[in-house]
């Protein structure tokens, strides 16, 4: 299993992508979710700002979670069957979820003008239905899919808990993209989601340990706890920096000073980096919590090879002309125009 | 009674058979879009910018649908079939690894570009960004139907332990069907298109909307369907050849034929009938298809009894194949009439224009029929000779199955009755451009 001349450092690298796919689906969709769930707080002419604000960027955005389960699929066949067959229902209601805000996002401005608050539903319902899905499905992850009673709850905790965190992502977004009253709008939304989410990382970094000895003694032997510490530490900085931001925007907003703006989505998304890899920390090198790990449940060397030598030229390029197209959207999306 | 094996094939053939009616049109509708953007910036002429703008609103809300549906089959693809990646995941892995990286990150995000960026990038770059959607979506159809042709005419693999193996990318990719396949399914796309756009705009063309962009869009679907119809009847003859050296069970299946013999005749007609293993009600035109398939009119061409047990069910492949047959006579025979109408008199005469517009999704049918022939045809193998379909399909309960297939039957039955009425709505919207409402100069997707 460790004879790295025999391949056996490919899985550990396909982890690694699959990984990063993972994060990146989290941050970018999520903020593009969460601004969904939002949606229904705007009034009429926020929401076509709001919308406007993610409307570039969505489809790539969604592409993400395509590459991470695409990943998952062909560099551990087995283990895709094993956690997408005990996540069943969750998983099928996220794509609901997602196939429904997918196609609101067009309809909504190319139905009839009476058929758009229709539409503007399904797209918040599908945005939080999705939202709510992939939290639940985290939850039952980290329990390694247990369905008792308490896993339940908890994953309901991680499911609430994932909504609020994306619609601190999403709130924080449009506190960058907007101006004026919706984003002061915003950053009370921000305010909002910011103590569930708090409160989700909490729950999961309490729970998690105790789902596994293996875990908690990873976290909580020593010297490991101590050169670990600084991940939490870390992460209650970032709370309180988003904290002491969203108290002084308001009013530095008002006189139109966009100093800081950008605070709050950088130490949101300094929290999930630090939320995933502590999570990461915690499973590796399992793919199901102590049940199957990343080399028993591999695809053949020669195949994970050829992918490899794929991703390592185009990888790069879609990083690049992905921050091209940020590049060309950047700045307030109200000026956003569409054929 | 709730076979589960059958609920998974329901569930992904339903799933399936959604996914690929939007493809079909944004594989070929970008090339149709870059030939209207490249035209303007050749004659500057504004009906083609008129034209481009039109067809990208199509073309992005046809784009999120396909987004939606394939989000979905990269899941189901575990879910329902996880003894197909257990048994070819090292062949089907790569291709569909390599379809993510180079199509779909390619494709969604120069689409936004695309969509939203013209004040914001050089009338340059936005023509690169319709070319690079155009190449991502062509690249996705490569890579895909690369994967789908290899299940059909499996090469370059051995199997070790029950599981292929990958000894020569080359012959996966480039396995026996694929040219063929492929071929057939561009042309199957840009056919689909050119009917989608000949009938909306001929559509809008009854309606009074006399505007340039209307009848250069009309003339551009007319004149693409004309000339690629020929092509694809030719394309499909060879694909037709081909099945029958590599799939043989199949074309018996497509010709209802149950017993080996020579002068098989094309049926026009036929019930087919498996517990009797032959056929009621039959219309034969004599000797037909042993000059198609063998170029002789006396031709021996192998039965469904040469391979029983072993061939897929009849009656769904055998109808499949007229109607996607029957389907594309009458795209040659209306395309051809339109484009002479057109190209005598400049524009069409209002009944042909109702048959356009009755013809619009004709594509859609011919597509899906052909798709169900070859994946039908297929059976009982999920890769041919490799692997069952009954061996692959998931353990998860029937119930829960039932319960989701009952669920997506109803969107997408939904979602495609919204689509075909905002296509429409469009169009109508589509003739009064000089209107902007508030909102309208605002984004949204």
């Amino acid at each position: 299993m460790n004879n790295l001349a025999n391949g056996a450092w490919l899985p550990v690298v396909f982890m690694g992508l699959m990984g990063l796919a993972m994060l990146a689906y989290v941050i970018l969709d999520g903020y593009d979710l969460g601004v969904g769930i939002l949606l229904r707080r705007a009034d009429d002419g926020d929401k076509d700002v709001m919308i406007s604000s993610i409307g570039p960027f969505w489809d790539a955005n969604e592409t993400w979670l395509v590459l991470g389960v695409g990943i998952l699929l062909v560099a551990f066949p087995m283990a895709h069957g094993v956690i997408l067959g005990a996540l069943y229902l969750p998983v099928a209601c996220m794509l609901l979820g997602l196939i429904l805000r997918g196609v609101a996002f067009d309809f909504r401005v190319k139905a009839r003008a009476l058929h758009k608050p229709m539409w503007n539903a399904l797209f918040y319902a599908g945005s939080l239905i999705a939202s709510f899905s992939q939290g639940v499905m985290l939850g039952l992850y980290i329990t390694g899919f247990r369905y008792d009673a308490l896993s339940l709850f908890f994953a309901l905790v991680t499911g609430l808990g994932l909504c609020a965190g994306y619609a601190l992502l999403g709130a924080t977004w449009l506190i960058m993209k907007t101006e004026g009253a919706l984003q002061q709008r915003a950053v009370r939304w921000a305010v909002g989601s910011f103590w569930l989410t708090a409160l989700g990382i909490i729950a999961i970094s309490v729970v998690t340990p105790l789902v596994s000895a293996r875990i908690f003694d990873k976290w909580f032997q020593l010297p490991n706890f101590f050169l670990l510490l600084p991940i939490p530490i870390a992460t209650a900085v970032l709370f309180f920096v988003i904290f002491r931001a969203l108290r002084r925007l308001p009013v530095r907003l008002q006189d139109g000073n966009e100093y800081g703006a950008w605070v709050p989505f950088g130490a949101t998304v300094g929290i999930f980096l630090l939320a995933f890899y502590g999570l990461a920390y915690s499973l590796f090198p399992y793919l199901v919590v102590d049940r199957i790990d990343i080399w028993q449940a591999a695809s053949a060397p020669e195949s994970l090879m050829i992918i490899l030598i794929g991703a390592a030229f185009v990888l790069p390029t879609i990083i690049g002309y992905t921050i091209y197209a940020y590049r060309v959207f950047w700045g307030k999306a109200r000026e956003l125009t569409y054929y | 009674m709730f076979d589960p094996v059958v609920l998974a094939r329901a569930q992904f053939g339903a799933n399936i058979t959604f996914h690929i009616l939007f493809p079909t049109i944004s594989i070929s509708l970008t090339w149709v879009l870059l030939f209207f953007k490249l035209r303007y910036n050749r004659t500057r002429d504004p009906k083609w910018m008129d034209a481009y703008k039109f067809w990208v609103k199509i073309f992005a809300l046809t784009f999120a649908l396909g987004v939606v549906s394939g989000i979905t089959m990269s899941f189901q693809f575990g879910t329902n079939w996880p003894g197909y990646m257990q048994t070819v995941g090292n062949i089907a892995g790569p291709l569909l690894a390599y379809e993510v990286m180079t199509a779909f990150f390619l494709e969604a995000t120069f689409l936004g570009i695309m969509l939203f960026g013209t004040n914001r990038v050089s009338n340059r770059m936005h023509t690169i960004a319709t070319l690079l959607v155009a190449f991502g979506t062509t690249m996705s159809a490569f890579w895909i139907i690369a994967l789908n042709s290899w299940m059909q005419t499996p090469a370059g693999f051995e199997m070790i332990d029950g599981k292929a193996h990958a000894t020569d990318w080359l012959a996966i990719v480039f396995n026996p069907s694929f040219p063929y396949r492929f071929t057939h399914m561009m042309l199957a796309s840009c056919l689909t298109s050119a009917f989608l756009v000949a009938g909306v705009s001929a559509y809008r063309w009854l309606r009074g909307d006399r505007a340039p962009a209307v009848l250069a869009a009309l003339k551009t679907g007319v004149f693409i369907g004309a000339a690629l119809i020929p092509l694809q009847i030719v394309a499909g003859d060879a694909h037709g050849l081909n099945t029958l050296k590599h799939q043989p069970a199949k074309i018996a299946a497509m010709e209802g034929l149950w017993e080996t013999k020579r002068g098989v005749p094309v049926l026009a007609f036929a019930i087919p009938d498996e517990s009797t293993r032959s056929n009621h009600l039959e219309i034969p035109i004599p000797n037909l298809a042993s000059l198609i398939l063998t170029h002789d009119l006396n031709g021996e061409v192998k039965g469904l009894n040469e391979f029983k047990g072993k061939h897929p069910p009849v009656a769904p492949v055998f109808w499949g194949f007229r109607i996607m047959v029957g389907t594309g006579m009458l795209m040659l025979a209306v395309s051809w009439l339109a484009a002479w109408q057109l190209a005598r008199r400049g524009s069409p005469a209002p009944w042909l224009a109702r048959v356009l517009v009755a013809m619009t999704f004709a594509g859609w049918v011919a597509t899906v029929a052909g798709w169900y022939v070859t994946e039908i045809g297929r059976q009982p193998y999920l890769v041919s000779g490799l692997l069952l379909t009954k061996d692959a399909a998931s353990t998860v309960p029937s119930a829960m199955i039932a319960t989701t297939l009952a669920m997506y039957l109803a969107l997408y039955i939904a979602l495609t009755i919204a689509y075909i009425s905002v296509v429409f709505h469009l169009a109508r919207k589509g003739q009064f451009p000089a209107m902007p409402s508030p909102h309208a100069t605002l984004v949204a997707a």
